[in-house]
């Protein structure tokens, strides 16, 4: 097979994994809440409920499309873009097995960064272009959060960027052949798992779009294929933290050899996407202030302690 | 809380604790959301699944009959008036016998509430709620029982009762005095002890 050909097979099937990937999540989550809630969840369309997906789809893509008439009209259609492509794009740098991954650039893990950064454009443009006090209020909130979670969930790769001595996250991975990441820096891990579900606006950090308080944040004004996309947005950036730190933490593809390394990422990968439901199911949300002091107060400096601790370490 | 303790409580010493505090709270959490994975979903799959209801379950209201196999309503208008939505009407009419019944009786149940007031002011255990709700129909105007809709065969929740066999109204067959605890009429135009 050509390299030609391959990397079109590598971008196609991770393209079409990752949104049908993110689809089929919203099911999951549906269905796993629901047995953590002692309820069924849906259950009724196709097997299992597993063609809900299909239902959901058909009814948003024949939804009414609008634009709301005193919006920003270029702004708002091009917030949900942005929200879809920064995640899909960051997922280019992530190494799924050996062999299969978009591209292995040398600074993945600042691409990774990059990206994910950008990510608050989609919310921001998203909720000033809506012209809603809701949406002005989740686009405020999710602003002054990306701001404060950003600043330690770089900090808290830094170490094991300086383990590895490579941004390339291939790299990261076959450096972790004598032991995962996760012992040595259990902090960054806890560090960046807090951060991965800030960045994906899922609770208990998901104030921008509270919906118990700003009915649904920075998406009140978005209806049908571009509410939709925000959404898989949501879940495949919930896929995308997952796989991230199964990358830098828990060896990528790495595990015994009977199976093949592509089904030991999507187990670990998988396992995380779990938690984070349950995290979801289970934790309140805090208010807006103690979500600032947590994150400036505590977890910022617990990531410089580790910063620092790790670069004493690996230069003695 | 006195001043004292409260100025205490705010070193870094006690900021660390409480950040453990949380710490541990949020990991008990998770544990005990994440212990339900096994247990058994609440849920009644209600078309598939017939729920349980008690026998007390105030659904679908019937009229009764008594043992004797005659309608046990006496058309009073009790339950009429004790409606909170008045939803029952009836007109009272008699037989030859002397017994009264009613000429129609209608409940409109899309106005009922199934409070069970009627039951409960009824004075011959006629009317009855019963554990049955799936009364859902595509026209509103079905949702009006007539008497015919209305009667049962049986005597429904107090099966060994008759208001006639009680009552001290001559009826056809028994005349006054003749029923269950009741004593001889007084001849009130009698001097006689």
């Amino acid at each position: 097979m050509s390299p030609v050909v391959a990397n079109l097979l590598n971008i196609v099937g991770i393209l079409v994994f990752v949104v049908f990937g993110a689809a089929m999540l919203t099911w999951v989550e549906r269905r796993i809440l629901g047995i953590w809630q002692d309820r069924y969840g849906p259950n009724r369309v196709g097997p299992f409920g597993t063609l809900q997906i299909v239902a959901d789809m058909i009814k948003l893509l024949v939804k009414e499309d609008w634009v709301p008439a005193f919006s920003d009209k270029i702004v708002f259609v091009i917030a949900p873009t942005i929200a879809m492509f920064v995640v899909v794009a960051a997922f280019a740098v992530i190494p799924m097995a050996p062999g299969i991954g978009v591209i292995d650039l040398n600074v993945g893990l600042l691409f990774f960064l990059a990206m994910t950064s950008l990510g608050v454009y989609a919310v921001m443009f998203g909720a000033y272009a809506s012209d809603n006090k809701y949406a002005l209020i989740g686009g405020i909130r999710a602003a002054a959060q990306m701001v404060s979670y950003e600043v330690f969930m770089g900090l808290s790769l830094m170490g094991v960027v300086m383990l590895a001595g490579s941004f390339d996250l291939r790299t990261v991975v076959m450096s972790q052949q004598d032991g995962w990441y996760i012992f040595p820096q259990c902090v960054g891990a806890f560090i960046f798992l807090m951060a991965g579900i800030a960045e994906s606006h899922r609770t208990p950090f998901d104030l921008p779009e509270a919906e118990h308080e700003l009915t649904a944040g920075f998406h009140t004004e978005y209806s049908g294929m571009k509410f939709a996309m925000f959404f898989i947005g949501e879940y495949v950036s919930v896929l995308m933290t997952s796989a991230m730190i199964t990358v830098l933490f828990l060896g990528g593809w790495l595990g015994p050899d009977f199976m093949p390394p592509l089904f030991w990422f999507l187990l670990k990968t998988l396992i995380l996407v779990f938690f984070m439901i349950l995290v979801r199911g289970s934790l309140p949300r805090p208010r807006y202030d103690q979500l600032m002091s947590f994150g400036w107060k505590c977890m910022l400096p617990l990531s410089l302690v580790n910063l620092v601790v790790t670069a004493a370490l690996v230069l003695l | 809380m006195n001043n004292k303790t409260a100025k205490k409580k705010t070193g870094l010493g006690y900021q660390i604790y409480l950040w453990f505090d949380y710490l541990y709270s949020t990991v008990v959490t998770l544990w005990g959301v994440l212990s339900h994975t096994f247990t058994k979903a609440d849920t009644v799959e209600y078309p598939d699944e017939q729920p349980h209801l008690y026998p007390r379950f105030r659904g679908r209201i019937v009229l009764t009959k008594d043992p004797s196999g005659e309608e046990r309503c006496v058309a009073c208008n009790l339950c009429a008036s004790a409606c909170p939505t008045d939803c029952i009407s009836l007109q009272k009419t008699e037989d030859e016998s002397g017994r009264w019944y009613a000429d129609y009786f209608r409940i409109n149940f899309s106005r009922c509430v199934y409070c069970g007031l009627c039951e409960e002011a009824c004075p011959t255990y006629a009317i009855q709620l019963t554990p049955d709700f799936e009364m859902a129909e595509y026209v509103r105007q079905n949702m009006v029982y007539e008497k015919e809709h209305l009667l049962i065969n049986g005597p429904g929740k107090h099966p060994d009762y008759s208001f006639y066999a009680h009552s001290g109204k001559a009826v056809s067959g028994r005349q006054k005095g003749e029923g269950i605890n009741e004593a001889e009429p007084v001849d009130v135009r009698s001097l006689l002890p």
